[in-house]
């Protein structure tokens, strides 16, 4: 849980982001406490993606901070990206493992390549993660064997490999068949309970009351509300008009 | 014909010469495919790169070897290299002028092969921390490779015949041993028939062997499109009939 004594993990703020003439984030402040898993929910075209991009520095932001480990990375220097992607793993919609890698390779990459592990050290804790995702016997798979929610699980032992400090996902189970949502979001929430501190992009409320300790809901790209889910789907709690909308569309 | 011709045909195509040339010509292809794809490569990378000069370096190389027939540009290093005080074989002229052209083919087949692999990919690569060139070397570049066996394999089977154009800088390969034979005693249709079974089974040899990397790529479910054997053995022939 975020306490005021700790500084968050992560904090963004003011946040601005154009694609040309179109501004995608127009101001978002945002702050991720240790051990917090937010959730963000927000209609399509929001710029909840986009957003989350710029947080590990995938895209150039325009104006606006964001402090991580103590400094405003947007200050750093084009190389000194990838030694702060390192500390922040991402899994994205579409999984995007690498397609001529087996699962405990596609693990296994990184720290190989990126951190200059022992390849042997680091396949022994690929094994150990495809555990924790629960598939211990997918090693040697290829990601055109496995099940899309399969992908996914493995897709996140991939971002652990690295071992984090956050974690991002976008929007990680909607690509996926209503039967393997429920495997993935198992396996995020077990982490989360484990204290790993995440940001969820997600149309799944169920996840989103169960798992999150804040919830955000971003509109026109800014942060409309946030309030601890209890407070955030409660129908009676006060609520902007434009969020009071979105989930009653989500009723139906 | 004459009735000797069968035991004279037999006789060139078990003789030492015509191996060795065989082997040469087989050298030759082999080596103008390997300089052609490192060209090729650094060309695709040049093409793909952020920075304009480089874009414009690549833009060059495509107009001038493109632009030139490759019986110029092989005639062209092996008499004005030597006059820049760079002497080299008529083997190395060979595989160099070859390598250079080649390259300036298989720049577009490199890169699209790059661009096959999706932005998504390269985002999670970079997404985990690596460096545009790591993103490159280890996720791009690995799946690029597999998606080109095929235009690959029919680049090299057009190689082993373009290899017969280096006769004209005195390489020994098959077509200048057959012509010299054949100018001894007149019988060319000896010569050039063994010359020409040589360069049949060569290019059947690696029309199979392509055939063979493509399916074990496609049967470890990787990008590799699966063909069958009659479409590829059409495909190939028709691919690698293509004349430069
Ligand atoms: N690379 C890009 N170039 C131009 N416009 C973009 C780009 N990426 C996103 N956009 C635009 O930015 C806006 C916000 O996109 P974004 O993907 O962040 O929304 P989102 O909230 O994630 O939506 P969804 O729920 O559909 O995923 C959209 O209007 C989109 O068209
Ligand atoms: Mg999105």
């Amino acid at each position: 849980m975020s306490s005021a004594s700790s500084p968050p993990v992560l904090k963004a703020e003011a946040i601005h982001k154009s694609y040309g003439p179109l501004a995608v984030l127009r101001g978002v402040d945002l702050s991720v406490g240790r051990g917090e898993c937010l959730c963000i929910v927000g209609p399509s075209g929001s710029g909840k993606s986009t957003l989350l991009r710029c947080l590990n520095l995938l895209e150039p932001v325009q104006d606006g901070r964001v402090t991580f480990e103590g400094r405003d990375i947007l200050q750093s220097r084009r190389a000194e990206a990838p030694g702060i992607r390192q500390r922040i793993g991402m899994v994205f919609q579409n999984f995007e493992l690498f397609r001529h890698l087996s699962a405990r390779d596609n693990i296994a990459l990184a720290p190989i390549r990126v951190k200059g592990e022992d390849p042997a050290n680091a396949r022994a804790r690929a094994e150990v993660l495809l555990r924790k995702v629960h598939l211990p016997d997918k090693g040697d798979s290829y990601p055109d064997e496995l099940s899309g929610g399969q992908q996914q699980r493995v897709a996140i032992a991939r971002a652990l490999a690295m071992d984090p400090v956050l974690m991002l996902y976008d929007e990680p189970t909607s690509a996926l068949d209503p039967e393997t949502v429920g495997e993935v979001l198992q396996v995020m929430q077990e982490l989360a309970e484990e204290g790993m501190t995440s940001v969820v992009v997600t149309h799944e409320m169920g996840f989103a009351r169960r798992a999150a300790t804040r919830v955000i809901f971003m509109d026109g790209g800014v942060v409309v509300h946030a309030a601890p889910p209890a407070a955030f789907f409660d129908p009676a709690a006060p609520k902007p008009e434009r969020l009071a909308r979105f989930l009653g569309r989500l009723e139906h | 014909m004459p009735l000797d011709s069968p035991e004279l045909i037999l006789s060139y195509l078990s003789s030492a010469r015509f191996f060795t040339a065989a082997a040469m010509t087989l050298l030759i292809s082999l080596c103008s495919l390997a300089g052609g794809m490192a060209s090729g490569l650094v060309l695709a990378l040049l093409q793909e790169s952020r920075f304009g000069p480089l874009r414009v370096l690549a833009v060059a190389y495509l107009w001038l070897f493109r632009g030139t027939p490759v019986l110029f540009q092989l005639i062209f290093v092996f008499n004005v290299l030597p006059s820049f005080g760079v002497v080299l074989s008529g083997f190395a002229c060979a595989v160099l002028a070859l390598s250079l052209n080649e390259g300036a083919y298989m720049a577009e087949i490199m890169r699209s092969g790059i661009r096959a692999v999706g932005p998504g990919q390269r985002q999670a690569a970079r997404a985990l921390g690596m460096t545009d060139w790591a993103v490159m070397r280890w996720v791009v570049i690995p799946q690029a490779l597999r998606m080109i066996v095929p235009p690959i394999g029919n680049q090299f089977i057009g190689m082993l015949k373009l290899s017969a154009l280096v006769s004209v800088i005195a390489v020994e390969e098959l077509l200048l041993v057959a012509n010299q034979t054949a100018s001894s005693n007149f019988r060319y249709l000896e010569a050039l028939s063994a010359a020409g079974i040589y360069y049949l089974g060569l290019t059947t040899l690696f029309m199979l062997l392509q055939a063979f990397v493509e399916r074990r790529l496609a049967r470890r479910g990787r990008a590799a499109p699966k063909r069958g054997w009659t479409q590829w053995m059409l495909g190939a022939t028709a691919e690698g009939a293509r004349v430069r």
